[in-house]
C-alpha cells in the first residue's frame, strides 16, 4: 500500500474515534448465540479447536482471518448447514438463546429458519424474483395477499424493491450479481430469522454493489443479529461492532485468536498476530 | 517521442509459420475432418436408405389398414395394428419404468449419495443395463407368459420396462448430480428439509435432463425386437387388450424383412421409416413441452 494512503488502522488512531474506553465501559449486550469450547471435525479431520465466543444480539460480528483458518466452517456450525456437505463431528456447545442447537431433539429445519444464511456466491433459484423471496414462506400456508405483503416487505428491507417492483415475475437470473445477492438477503429475511449468517457475501461483487450491501447491513442491525465472514479487513472495520480473528498454523486447525469490540481489535489488539493481520503484514 | 524515433523490437507478427508446421497443421485438420465424415457415414447411409426405401410405399393406407393376406392385391394393406401395439407396449413399459426409475435415481443421488447401499444399488442397475435384451425377453416369458399361459402386450410391455428401467435410473441420477449444490444449500438454509429441497429446488432444475433420459429409454424400447418375440409374439389383427398377442413395428419389420414376398419387404422399409418418425416426433414434442414448462 502506498505510504501516503491512510489505512483503516491510521484512521482508527485518530483521537476522535479512538476512544476505546467508552465503548468498553458500556454494559455488555445480551447474547444471541453462545459458543463454548467448540471443537469441529469434518469426518476425521479436525477443522476448529476450542472456540468460545458470544454473538451479541442486534450487533454485527465480523469473523476475519486468512484462507483456510475455519471462518466459513465456524459460520456453518452455527446453523448446522455443514452437515449437508459431509460427515460432521462436534464437541462443546452452541447455545442459541440458551438452547443447545446440537441437542439430538433439535429439528435442524426449524433451527435454520431462525438462523438464516447468505452464501459467498449469489445463489438465487432459476425462478421468478417473487418466487425466490416466497420460497421459504410458502410452506407456512399464507394467503396470496399476505404473501404479497411479505415479499414486498422483505424486498424493501433488502433495499431491492424499487429496482425490481416492475419485474417481480421475471427470472431472478436476469439481475446483476449485486442485485442477486440482495435478493438472497431478501429471501432469507422473508422468513423472519433472528440471526443472519453471511459467508463473504461481497467477495463475488464489484465495489459499488459491495457498498450497497454494507449500507444494507447497517440498516439491518437494529432488527437482526448478523455474523459476517469476510476476507476484507476494511469491510470488517466499516460494518462490524465486534470482530473475531481466527488463525491457523501448519496443523490446518483453526483457532480463535482474539475476540472483542471491532475498534479494539483494529487499534489495540492484545495479540501480536492479530495486530500483524489487521495491519496487513500477512494474510 | 514519435513512434518512428524509438528503437522498436523486431516483431515478426506477420510472418507465416514455417512450411513443415503449416503442412502438419493442415494435415491433422484434414485427417480429423476425414475421420469425422467416415464416422458419420453409417448414420447418413442408414437414414438415406430408410427414407428413400420407406417413402416409396408410404401412404395413408399403410397407417390405417390391417395387413392384407399375402397375394390379395386389391385389399388395403398396412400395419396400423403394429403402430398401435408398439405404442401400447412402450406405454406399459414406460408406466412401469419411469416412476420406479426416476425414484431410484432420486434415491441414489439425493438420499443415499456416497453410501455403500447407493454403490451397491448403482452396481446392480448397471448390470441390469448390460443384460442382453433377448435374456430380458426370456425372463419375461418365464415370469409372465408362462404364468398367464398366453403371449400378451402386458408381457411385452414388462420386458420393455425392464430394459428401460436402468436407462431411466442412471440418467436421472446423473441429471440430479449435475444440479449445483448451491441450490441445495440455499434451500436448506431457508429451513427446507431434504424431501422438499429435492422436489422444489433440485428436480425442477434437472427436469429437462430427466426427460431426455426417459426419451432415450422410450426410443430404445420402441426399437427392441428380441424381448417382444417371446412375449407379445405378433398378430395380423388389432390389439385385443393387454392380455393377448400383440403386433409391434419392430417384430413386423423382423418378420417382413426376410419374407419371400416383395410387398412385405417393401412394407418393412416403410415400417422402419414410420418407427423412426414416431421416435423423432415424440422426442421433439416432449422437448418443446419441457422447455415451455420451464419458462
Amino acid at each position: 500500500m502506498a505510504s501516503e494512503e491512510r489505512t483503516p488502522y491510521d484512521r482508527a488512531l485518530e483521537p476522535e474515534i479512538r476512544d476505546v474506553s467508552i465503548e468498553l465501559s458500556e454494559p455488555p449486550p445480551s447474547t444471541a448465540i453462545e459458543v463454548q469450547n467448540l471443537h469441529f471435525h469434518y469426518g476425521r479431520r479436525k477443522v476448529l479447536e476450542d472456540i468460545s465466543i458470544d454473538i451479541y444480539q442486534h450487533h454485527i460480528t465480523a469473523v476475519i482471518g486468512s484462507s483456510g483458518c475455519g471462518k466459513s466452517t465456524f459460520l456453518k456450525a452455527l446453523n448446522r448447514i455443514g452437515e449437508i456437505e459431509g460427515n460432521v463431528n462436534v464437541a462443546g456447545s452452541v447455545r442459541f438463546f440458551g438452547q443447545d442447537i446440537y441437542d439430538r431433539r433439535v429439528n435442524v429445519n426449524r433451527l435454520r429458519r431462525h438462523i438464516g444464511m447468505v452464501f459467498q456466491r449469489p445463489n438465487p433459484f432459476p425462478i421468478s424474483i417473487y418466487d425466490n423471496v416466497a420460497y421459504g414462506v410458502r410452506r407456512l400456508g399464507r394467503s396470496r395477499v399476505h404473501l404479497d405483503e411479505i415479499v414486498e416487505s422483505a424486498l424493501r428491507r433488502a433495499v431491492l424493491w424499487d429496482e425490481v417492483k416492475e419485474d417481480l415475475k421475471k427470472s431472478a437470473l436476469g439481475l446483476s450479481g449485486g442485485q442477486q445477492q440482495r435478493l438472497c438477503i431478501a429471501r432469507a429475511l422473508a422468513i423472519e430469522p433472528e440471526v443472519l449468517l453471511m459467508d463473504e457475501p461481497c467477495s463475488a461483487l464489484d465495489p459499488i454493489s459491495t457498498m450497497k450491501i454494507e449500507e444494507l447491513l447497517r440498516q439491518l442491525r437494529s432488527r437482526y443479529t448478523i455474523v459476517i465472514v469476510t476476507h476484507n479487513m476494511q469491510q470488517a472495520s466499516r460494518v462490524s461492532d465486534y470482530t473475531a480473528f481466527f488463525n491457523t498454523d501448519e496443523s490446518r486447525i483453526g483457532r480463535l485468536v482474539e475476540f472483542g469490540p471491532t475498534v479494539q481489535i483494529f487499534t489495540c489488539a492484545a495479540n501480536s498476530s492479530t495486530r500483524d493481520y489487521v495491519e496487513g503484514r500477512f494474510g | 517521442m514519435e513512434l518512428s524515433d524509438r528503437e522498436l523490437p523486431d516483431l515478426d507478427l506477420q510472418q507465416p509459420l514455417s512450411l513443415p508446421r503449416r503442412l502438419f497443421e493442415y494435415g491433422t485438420t484434414a485427417i480429423a475432418l476425414g475421420l469425422t465424415v467416415v464416422a458419420l457415414l453409417p448414420l447418413f447411409a442408414i437414414f438415406w436408405q430408410i427414407v428413400s426405401q420407406g417413402l416409396q410405399h408410404l401412404s395413408l393406407e399403410v397407417l390405417v389398414a390391417l395387413p392384407a393376406p399375402v397375394g390379395m392385391e386389391d385389399q388395403p394393406n398396412g400395419f396400423a395394428n403394429a403402430i398401435l401395439g408398439t405404442m401400447m407396449m412402450v406405454g406399459v413399459g414406460a408406466s412401469v419404468s419411469v416412476p420406479f426409475g426416476v425414484m431410484t435415481g432420486i434415491f441414489l443421488s439425493e438420499f443415499a449419495g456416497g453410501t455403500a447401499i447407493a454403490n451397491g444399488i448403482r452396481f446392480a442397475v448397471k448390470i441390469l443395463s448390460s443384460v442382453p435384451s433377448i435374456v430380458v425377453g426370456v425372463f419375461a416369458y418365464a415370469t409372465i407368459v408362462l404364468a398367464t399361459k398366453q403371449f400378451s402386450a402386458l408381457a411385452g410391455g414388462f420386458a420393455l420396462g425392464v430394459i428401460m428401467l436402468p436407462i431411466v435410473t442412471l440418467t436421472t441420477e446423473e441429471a440430479l448430480k449435475l444440479v449445483p449444490d448451491t441450490y441445495r444449500l440455499a434451500s436448506a438454509g431457508l429451513g427446507e428439509g431434504r424431501f422438499s429441497t429435492t422436489f422444489r429446488a433440485v428436480i425442477p432444475n434437472a427436469l429437462p435432463a430427466i426427460v431426455t433420459g426417459v426419451l432415450l429409454a422410450v426410443s430404445r424400447a420402441a426399437g427392441e425386437t428380441a424381448p417382444l418375440i417371446f412375449t407379445a409374439l405378433s398378430s395380423q389383427n388389432w390389439p385385443q387388450g393387454l392380455l393377448s398377442p400383440t403386433p409391434s413395428l419392430s417384430v413386423l419389420i423382423f418378420n417382413y424383412a426376410d419374407s419371400p414376398y416383395r410387398e412385405q419387404n417393401a412394407l418393412a422399409w416403410t415400417a422402419a421409416f414410420v418407427l423412426l418418425a414416431i421416435v423423432l416426433l415424440v422426442n421433439t414434442i416432449s422437448r418443446q413441452v419441457t422447455r415451455k414448462h420451464l419458462k
